[in-house]
């Protein structure tokens, strides 16, 4: 007889699937087979960051749960089924397909759907809801063809909804019922900071209004009229007004329902019928439906306890605290936020220029921290949280808890995490204390970051922690004595930014000389391109000098990019993008001449691949001929300029993008930097030239320009930030100037100007300062600095093919004018590209096989 | 084929002047059938020399990397995947059961000369 008992869990949203996790990875997961109704087509996704689709992530990214995952943990899902009835006699789920799964234990997880008011219209093309990844692609689907958008709801999620409109290109609104945007995190003043600094990004808010009906014309959505006899026009409404728990199939079952909706659960997520648990967003305890993940996984975690045989841990009083970026605006509210504490006192500040408001409230004894509210910046929610949570005591003056550190001041800047006591809840999600993590650092060893993410899961969750479990670490690994190694290799015991700044104090002009006076050893392929590249930054000396040419990976060393069969791709500049008829002709030419195949690459050039090295100078002369230089598509540089046409031909156009891209690349071209830099200028506010997705970008405006920086990211792609507004071109460069100094002389070895600023302490805000404000009073010399490499620019190539001795680098064999006999081409849409490995082989054996045999 | 047992069956081949080697640089000699890359890793006349073909990617290729060495054993890096190899025996830093040809090469009279079996393609191709 099957020993084994059947589990079904119904839902297999983010609390489902945390629920079968932790059941299937611990010791009560023997003994039960588990089936799982997941009535997305999707498994479980990470419903928390779902704007984060919007974000270039997608949906892969947003995973949380895989079939192979499932599989492996035997558990059985029926994905895009949903459960329609319980019959609680029988012991049977049945399915919309028919299926009776049959159960001795059944947890539901059917979490919540959104609540939509019951208004004439609602009904219409071009309403949407905010809660699955399909309720995404309809909303990027439709919005495609509208230019306008409004959002129902200013709470939490009515926020995220409005800027993932935003962020889709649409002239966005937000309509809140209630007198303030989040009037359940936040007060009046703050919600009128957070009106303010979301108004500033082009955000309609209306507060104080109530919908009274969709006005639809020929089944569209076309505007909202509101109760006051008011409207306003708009293509499509996204509805984020709360959200209510599915209990449909628990109610009729026949399951205990609480009077404001939900499965009502004891303290053991038990229903009414002591074989059904419920978790999650359906689930009512004690009276209340909480809308977070943390009190949903902390059900999760208590009915798997309850599945094997019980435990003491039990729901207690949730913590509703919450940390969000809504708009790019930070927005925190935590423990007692409203003050409603008998005598409670309040230390404020409200800084209406910066747009920054932070409450704290605080016990009348004015012995403790109760609770607060952070709006535009949020960096102290940790540890104010921490203080709350632990009881600690305030200190003598608590306004340095809220208070911006100013340089030269001893008062303010927060808290220092070594102050935290140890049972100080640092990852809320995961529930890991101070305590937990430095006990993990100690007995583990670890020594970065992401190990203790892995050890711990802290800051795995929602990821608000990161920063002060990194601080954490700094302080244990210090106080241990542990000297952290950042050298880039064997052979320095410095990271990029001290050889930076050592190469430039002591004027070191070699690597020879660097080795000697700061490392050890013959070198590598990590600290030589390292190295030259701060030379060449400092000092923009030609890269195949004798001293240097050694030391260049292998793109910088040929003035091309090396491909995989070993050949090279030669990419000439073409400045923003504009080119003549006769540049175009010539490069078909040279490629038909030299067998190269041709392609237009991601940033407005044309790349021409199969050069062997022997081929590359006379590639180039005659590309030189004609009028190019070296794009320098090899090196760790500035690449290009996109643009869009801007004024010139565009009807909408305001500024000269292509003049203006063409004038920043010669400007910056040839600049040897971390890592490759990309640039783009926009005509105006459509972006077409993207200038948000690059490392500087500019998007021009009625008034100049607006500078964007640290843009792109690479593998994981990242928003430019707003450096400054309405700027003239001079203005421009003299910024570009500054911030491109600032990362080449600080950043990491290839670390690209988004986790440099990611990394930067301050984020934007201190770079705007320094380079904007000049508050370290550097500009002059960082621009002095650029003006040195824009003075000193060479063409590479040019200057290469002026050097017979140079030219001897280019020969494929030192005794032999033959050509390399391991290139080998296949044809591919009348052109051809490199053989594999397994085609050469293939075509190589058989001659092989006829010499052997003579 | 194992390079000791190449040597013995091999004569000194000339290939190129030492001057055509530059210090601290690498070429690619065609030997017979082989591409034979010849490091100069100082600016001392001591020489090394391997097969060119980079065994992961296939590409002749090993002439073109960087040199430097790895807890003192003088190296090269692959340019294509950066695989290391030590320049004296071939064998691969990063991946042990991995190795390329290495060969004899000496300086006589200002001549680089190498000892290659040259009726073999390179083993990379070959094998």
């Amino acid at each position: 007889m099957n020993s084994r008992r059947r589990l079904v869990v119904v839902g297999n949203g983010m609390v489902g699937h945390r629920f079968v996790d932790q059941l299937t990875s611990g010791p009560q997961s023997d003994g039960w087979d588990v089936t799982v109704f997941c009535d997305e087509t999707r498994l479980a996704y990470d419903r928390v960051n779902l704007s984060k689709f919007f974000e270039g992530q997608g949906a892969d990214g947003l995973t949380l749960a895989t079939a192979e995952h499932y599989a492996a943990a035997g558990v059985r899902v029926l994905v895009g089924q949903n459960a329609v009835a319980v019959d609680r006699a029988a012991k049977v789920v049945r399915s919309s397909t028919g299926q009776a799964v049959p159960y001795d234990r059944l947890v539901l997880a059917t979490g919540s759907y959104p609540f939509v008011p019951a208004l004439e219209g609602r009904e219409a093309a071009g309403c949407f809801v905010y809660r699955t990844i399909a309720d995404l692609e309809a909303i990027r689907a439709y919005a495609a063809d509208v230019s306008v958008g409004a959002v129902v709801g200013g709470g939490l999620l009515g926020l995220e909804a409005a800027n993932a409109l935003r962020n889709l290109g649409l002239e966005t609104h937000v309509v809140e019922m209630a007198a303030r945007l989040m009037p359940l995190q936040v007060d009046e003043i703050g919600g009128a900071v957070l009106k303010r600094r979301i108004e500033a990004l082009g955000v309609g808010v209306h507060t104080g209004m109530a919908t009274k009906r969709i006005l639809v014309e020929e089944g569209r959505v076309v505007g909202l009229q509101f109760a006051d006899g008011g409207q306003l026009d708009t293509a499509m409404v996204v509805f984020s007004a709360g959200i209510r728990p599915r209990d449909e199939l628990g109610r009729a079952c026949g399951l205990a329902i609480a009077s404001r909706a939900g499965i009502v659960v004891d303290q053991h997520c038990r229903t009414s019928d002591p074989d059904i648990f419920a978790i999650g967003e359906c689930a009512s305890w004690d009276g209340r439906v909480y809308g977070l993940v943390a009190p949903g996984y902390r059900m999760a975690e208590i009915a798997v306890e309850q599945l094997g045989g019980g435990g003491d841990r039990h729901l207690t009083t949730f913590d509703m605290s919450t940390k969000l970026k809504l708009l790019g605006v930070d927005v925190a509210s935590f423990g007692d936020a409203f003050g409603l504490d008998a005598g409670a006192h309040t230390v404020s500040l409200v800084d209406t220029v910066a747009g920054v408001y932070k409450r704290l409230v605080v016990s009348a004894d004015k012995q403790r921290l109760l609770g607060g509210i952070l709006v535009g910046d949020a960096a102290a929610y940790n540890q104010l949280l921490a203080m709350v949570q632990t009881r600690t005591a305030l200190p003598a003056e608590p306004d340095e808890l809220i208070l911006p550190r100013r340089e030269g001041s001893t008062r303010g800047g927060g808290l220092s995490p070594a102050n935290l006591p140890a049972e100080a809840l640092i990852c809320s999600c995961h529930n890991v204390s101070k305590g937990e993590i430095c006990e993990a650092i100690a007995t583990k060893n670890l020594l970065d970051v992401p190990s203790v993410k892995k050890c711990t899961k802290a800051g795995s969750g929602c990821g608000s922690c990161s920063t002060l479990v990194g601080e954490i670490l700094k302080v244990e690994l210090k106080k241990a004595g542990v000297t952290v190694n950042h050298g880039i290799c064997e052979h320095f015991p410095h990271s990029r930014q001290e050889l930076f700044h050592l190469v430039r104090v002591k004027r070191h002009r070699t690597f020879d000389e660097v080795a000697e006076a700061h490392g050890k050893g013959a070198g590598c392929e990590i600290c030589k391109p390292a190295v030259a590249s701060i030379l060449a930054s400092l000092w923009n000396e030609y890269v195949l000098g004798p001293d240097h040419a050694g030391l260049q990976d292998t793109n910088d060393r040929a003035l091309a990019n090396m491909q995989r069969d070993g050949t090279y791709s030669v990419v000439p500049r073409v400045p923003g993008g504009e080119i003549t008829p006769r540049q175009l002709i010539v490069l078909g030419e040279v490629a038909e001449r030299f067998g190269l195949y041709s392609k237009i690459t991601g940033a407005q050039r044309v790349d021409l691949f199969g050069a062997t090295l022997d081929q590359l100078p006379a590639i180039w002369r005659q590309l030189i001929a004609a009028g190019f230089e070296s794009g320098h598509a090899y090196g760790k540089a500035l690449r290009t300029v996109k643009s869009c046409v801007g004024s010139t031909w565009c009807r909408f156009g305001v500024q000269d993008s292509v003049s203006f891209a063409i004038r920043l690349e010669n400007r910056y071209k040839g600049l040897r930097s971390p890592h490759k830099l990309k640039a783009a200028a926009s005509g105006c506010a459509r972006e077409c030239a993207e200038a948000q997705g690059k490392d500087f970008g500019v998007i021009a405006t009625e008034k100049g320009y607006n500078l964007y920086v640290c843009g792109n990211g690479g593998m994981k792609p990242q928003h430019a930030q707003l450096l400054a507004s309405d700027l003239d071109e001079d203005t421009v460069l003299r910024y570009v100037d500054r911030f491109l100094m600032f990362y080449v002389r600080t950043a990491d070895r290839l670390e690209r100007t988004a986790t440099w600023l990611n990394k930067l302490e301050g984020g934007i805000e201190y770079l705007r300062r320094v380079v904007v404000d000049d508050a370290l009073g550097i500009a002059a010399e960082l621009e002095a600095e650029m003006k040195n490499v824009v003075d000193t620019y060479q063409c590479e190539w040019t200057t290469t093919l002026g050097d017979p001795d140079k030219l001897k680098m280019f020969r494929t064999f030192v005794n032999s004018d033959a050509p390399d006999p391991g290139i080998v081409r296949v044809p591919l849409r009348q052109q051809h590209r490199p053989a594999t490995v397994e085609e050469r082989q293939s075509m190589v054996r058989p001659a092989e096989t006829d010499r052997r045999a003579q | 084929m194992d390079a000791d047992v190449v040597a013995d069956q091999a004569e000194w081949i000339d290939v190129c002047a030492l001057d055509d080697i530059r210090p601290k640089a690498a070429v690619c000699a065609l030997v017979g059938r082989r591409q034979v890359a010849i490091f100069r890793p100082g600016t001392a006349p001591a020489l090394y020399a391997l097969d060119n073909i980079d065994p992961f990617s296939q590409a002749s290729v090993l002439s073109r990397g960087i040199m430097g060495d790895r807890n003192g054993v003088p190296k090269i890096a692959s340019p294509i995947f950066k695989q290391s190899f030590d320049l004296r025996t071939g064998i691969c830093l990063d991946d042990a059961a991995v190795r390329v040809a290495a060969f004899p090469v000496r300086v006589r009279d200002g001549r680089v000369q190498v000892k290659v079996d040259v009726q073999l393609d390179s083993p990379s191709v070959t094998k």
